[in-house]
């Protein structure tokens, strides 16, 4: 298989460096914890440096380009949309909008995942098979279907409302990841030892399962904020969202409500674009890095 | 035991100095260190030892098969005179299977899964002797298990289908598809249990005498190898310590560690204390390792003193 | 069908009428949660929208009646579990009297159209991709792949496709900015027509591939990892056989077995993807539909769209875990 041919003669001791490879210091990771947190920043600081009135409808001139347009000045550098509200200010209010929601469905699912896959898993019998239907069914149905129908109901969204309606569905994944976990460490001969010494075999579950999944878990909250910020920006482009909070999605659907595309007007659309491409971007490298640390054989030297 | 061409010859397999590494993230190790030995026509060669002696990763690298992190980084193998480390990928292949071929260790998992049997074999023939008509191949493929004692039957079977015992015929079938000079069976029997064990080496037998090939069997288990090989080379952290012939060997080990291997085989008939293998607790019992010396006709040991 | 056993056949049957009860379900308590009288919350909305309605007098009596909102909840349940069996969807509230089932046969096929060729491409492509950055043999050069394949994965089909419209729409104006085809042509079976549909359909069809590559390339070269270190592929290379068979019959073969089972778990957010990017191109489709469904404060449409979406979803679902067994011999039969 390996197509070797001789090398020479290695001496018998090869020593190579202990902290500098370390699985978590892999380049993937580290470059998406980086974008994760330059649009971070543009939420914490930018709020510092920005005037996020500016924000509001009507504080500035309508459909200005970026500054390095014709037509653009520096007071608004990245434009203005066509109800007089400032783009870099938009951005700065609603990036951490939507990375709240992120954050929020992410955890929800985790917790949800880790008490009802462990439930199911542990309790077996026809609470697992209630569970593991429930799980499956969901995953099968496309979610952001029924996410429309429920949202269309729904008066008032805020931010909060709108994580929580896009976790119901959420849960399904973690749910089977750590059900499947549970399962195959029952079977563990030393479990069944620990059993019948008398030792709570929750307990021995749980400290035995709790840092091998760590990885896994992590990986899966940062899968899951992912996916909840997408399925909340779709409900928003649609126009279902919270229509208060300049979110990046509903700056998308404003512009789409207006032909920003067909009129040119490029920045309106593009910017909010561009911190969600960042955003997950950055979230899918954290994964792929976070996997590598799970699975030593992803490794490898490309 | 020997045929008439034992001597003058030229051997079909010639190890020399033969080193494998294992480079892991801290550091590298050597698993084969400077092992030499000789396979001659018709001969059967055992190579025995415990796990970790590298009798495993010595066959994996003459087929030049190991994967990374292993890697040869020393000596020199040549099947009939041909340098296999050297030779080019495309040259490798043709010699492959058709000079020299392998009954893998752990039938269970070497047979493709979604592929039938028969198809197994069949591209094992049609890579090496081209485009064949189907009804030829055919019945070449139920001769073979015909010699491996399968029903021609097996041949539109799936892997998962067969039992264990079935699956290591299969594997010897294919590995004589193509009547090579040399076989490597590294440890057929040792996953299947012993009743299953002897049919499987019975069939082993059988066929080798019939190809008049030259085998290369490894294996832990004495009790085989006494029967099956001619000679025997015994193992021990990445060197040979000993080789000879395998009655010579196991009535008169010279080595204290093929001693102390062949005592540990508990016996049917006398009753001994069971000794440990040594290896349960590597730092308490270490074997020297000298430089192989002859001590008796075609009977070397490695007791000497190795410089440095 | 070779390796079909009972058990296997009803049990995804069965987890198929199951997954449609349960959306259906849902979907008959959701409108129902929200307080007060649905019927008089979608009027009041959709007059808030769009000022006073003809004939609501009429509409409502016709849902009222349709529904028996005036009947218990549980004869209501039936009423509605049987008419969603005869696939009886109700009026379109803002397109009265237009059956809602109309509507929904007309756009169905669009979207079935581009949907299965979009998937069946990304899917193709994307593990074959995946399958040859795993592969060792494979040339530097195409290694490339890897980290850009990275970066589309990520980026939602729609979000894609609304750069695509811009790129290649408006600035380049090679393909339309939306639409199934061009308006004042006549839908038929001709040429032309078809042709005008596939230049329509590009854009779309490529913000889902694109996008949808990615994703099947890295699951496939995860897959292709793990493959590689079986027994089986050790002894393939021993028997000298050619890198492209072992490649396609040793590897790839066992590899894309997971892949199959991943594509039944996707489907659903491939589905998804795909409204809203109908949404963005205006193409005739289920998505396209619904948008204008949310816009007309439109429940019925809206339902409507979305029970056939989860059927068709599930049912896009069952034919793959029935297609399965065909691909894997082990499966089917019961453990010795």
């Amino acid at each position: 298989m390996s197509s070797v041919t001789l090398d020479e003669v290695v001496p018998e001791m090869v020593s190579a460096g202990g902290w500098r490879t370390s699985p978590w210091l892999n380049a993937k990771f580290l470059v998406g914890l980086l974008l994760v947190g330059l649009i971070v920043a543009l939420g914490l600081v930018g709020r510092l440096v920005w005037d996020t009135d500016l924000a509001r409808v009507g504080s500035a001139p309508l459909n200005m380009p970026p500054f390095w347009v014709t037509g653009g000045s520096l007071a608004h550098p990245l434009g203005t949309e066509n109800s007089g509200r400032d783009l870099l200010a938009l951005l700065i209010v609603g990036s951490p909008a939507t990375l709240r929601i992120g954050v929020i469905v992410g955890i929800v699912s985790i917790v949800l995942g880790t008490l009802l896959g462990f439930t199911s898993g542990f309790l077996g019998g026809w609470v697992d098979a209630v569970v593991r239907t429930l799980a499956d069914a969901t995953l099968t149905i496309p979610s952001l279907a029924i996410l429309i129908v429920i949202s269309s109901y729904v008066r008032q969204l805020d931010v909060n409302t709108m994580a929580l309606i896009v976790s119901l569905f959420s849960w399904a994944g973690p749910t089977r990841l750590i059900r499947s976990q549970v399962l195959s460490l029952r079977e563990q001969g030393y479990v069944r030892m620990a059993r019948l010494s008398g030792l709570s075999s929750f307990d021995i579950m749980f400290r035995e399962m709790m840092p091998n999944l760590l990885p896994y878990l992590a990986a899966s909250f940062v899968g899951h904020a992912s996916a909840g910020i997408l399925a909340a920006v779709g409900l928003e482009a649609l126009g279902l969202g919270p229509q208060r909070v300049p979110t990046l999605g509903m700056t998308i659907y404003f512009a789409l409500q207006s032909s920003a595309i067909i009129r040119g007007m490029w920045w309106w659309w593009g910017f909010p674009t561009l911190v969600l491409v960042v955003i997950f971007v950055g979230f899918f490298l954290i994964t792929v890095g976070l996997d590598e640390v799970a699975n030593p054989k992803m490794r490898r030297a490309r | 035991m020997k045929s008439s061409h034992a001597h003058d010859a030229e051997p079909v397999l010639a190890v020399r100095d033969l080193q494998v590494m294992y480079a892991t993230a801290h550091r590298g190790v050597l698993a084969v260190r400077g092992v030499s030995f000789e396979v001659r026509r018709e001969e059967t060669l055992g190579l025995v030892g415990e796990s970790g002696s590298g009798k495993s990763t010595t066959a994996m690298a003459v087929l030049r098969l190991l994967s990374p992190p292993g890697r040869v980084v020393g000596g020199e193998v040549r099947l009939q005179g041909l340098d296999l480390l050297r030779i080019p990928e495309r040259d490798l292949r043709r010699v492959r299977w058709r000079q020299i071929s392998l009954v893998p260790q752990g039938a269970m998992n070497s047979l493709n899964p979604v592929m039938r049997i028969g198809d197994q074999i069949r591209d094992a023939i049609e890579a090496h002797e081209g485009h064949q008509p189907p009804g030829r191949l055919r019945s070449r493929v139920s001769e073979l298990l015909e010699t491996v004692r399968l029903d021609a039957g097996v041949a539109r079977m799936f892997p998962h289908e067969l039992s264990g015992g079935m699956k290591q015929r299969v594997c010897i079938a294919m590995a004589i598809a193509l009547n090579p000079a040399l076989v490597i069976a590294d440890e057929p029997t040792s996953a299947l249990d012993v009743v299953v064990q002897r049919a499987v080496a019975q069939t082993l037998l059988t066929v080798k005498r019939q190809l008049g090939m030259s085998m290369v069997l490894i294996g832990h288990d004495m009790g085989l190898q006494a029967q099956m090989v001619d000679r025997v080379a015994v193992m021990y952290r990445g060197h040979i310590v000993e080789i000879g012939p395998v009655l010579r060997v196991f009535e008169q080990p010279v080595h204290p560690y093929t001693q102390h291997l062949i005592a540990s085989v508990p016996s049917l008939r006398a009753r001994q204390p069971l000794r440990a293998a040594p290896s349960l607790d590597p730092e308490e019992v270490r074997f020297e390792v000298g430089r192989l010396e002859e001590v008796g006709p075609e009977h070397f040991a490695a007791v000497g003193r190795r410089e440095g | 069908m070779r390796g079909l056993t009972t058990r296997y056949l009803l049990s995804r049957l069965g987890m198929y009428l199951f997954t449609i009860w349960f959306s259906a379900t849902l979907m008959f308590i959701i409108p129902r949660l929200a307080p007060g009288d649905p019927i008089a919350a979608m009027v009041s909305r959709l007059s808030a929208q769009a000022g006073f309605i003809e004939g609501s007098d009429r509409m409502i009596a016709a849902w009222r009646a349709r529904f028996g909102l005036d009947a218990p909840l549980p004869v209501q349940y039936v009423r509605y579990l049987r008419s969603l069996l005869t696939f009886d969807l109700g009026y379109s509230l803002s397109r009265f009297p237009v059956e809602v089932q109309e509507m929904v046969a007309r756009a169905l096929p669009w979207t079935i159209g581009l949907l299965s060729v979009a998937t069946v491409i990304s899917f193709a492509l994307g593990s074959l991709v995946g399958a040859l950055l795993a592969w060792r043999r494979t040339p530097s050069l195409l290694r490339l792949l890897l980290p850009l394949t990275m970066l589309f994965t990520s980026i939602p089909f729609y979000i894609l496709g609304i750069c695509l419209i811009y790129v290649f729409a408006f600035e380049l104006r090679w393909f339309p900015i939306g639409g199934g085809y061009d308006l004042g042509l006549r839908p038929g079976l001709s040429w032309s027509f078809l042709a005008n549909v596939l230049h329509h359909g590009t854009l779309p069809a490529l913000s889902i591939v694109v996008a949808n590559m990615g994703f099947w390339a890295l699951g496939m070269r995860g897959m292709m990892i793990t493959v590689e270190g079986e027994d089986y592929l050790t002894l393939a290379w021993a028997k000298g056989l050619s890198p492209w068979r072992v490649f396609l019959h040793y590897a790839v073969r066992n590899a894309i077995l997971p892949q199959v089972t991943a594509l039944g778990l996707g489907l659903g957010g491939i589905v998804a993807g795909s409204v809203l990017v109908e949404y963005i191109f205006a193409y005739p489709g289920m998505g396209y539909l619904l948008y204008q469904g949310i816009t007309n404060a439109d429940y019925t449409v809206i339902q409507g769209v979305v029970f056939i979406l989860i059927l068709a979803t599930a049912t896009a679902v069952l034919l793959l875990d029935l297609l399965y067994p065909l691909l894997d011999p082990r499966i089917t039969y019961e453990r010795r």
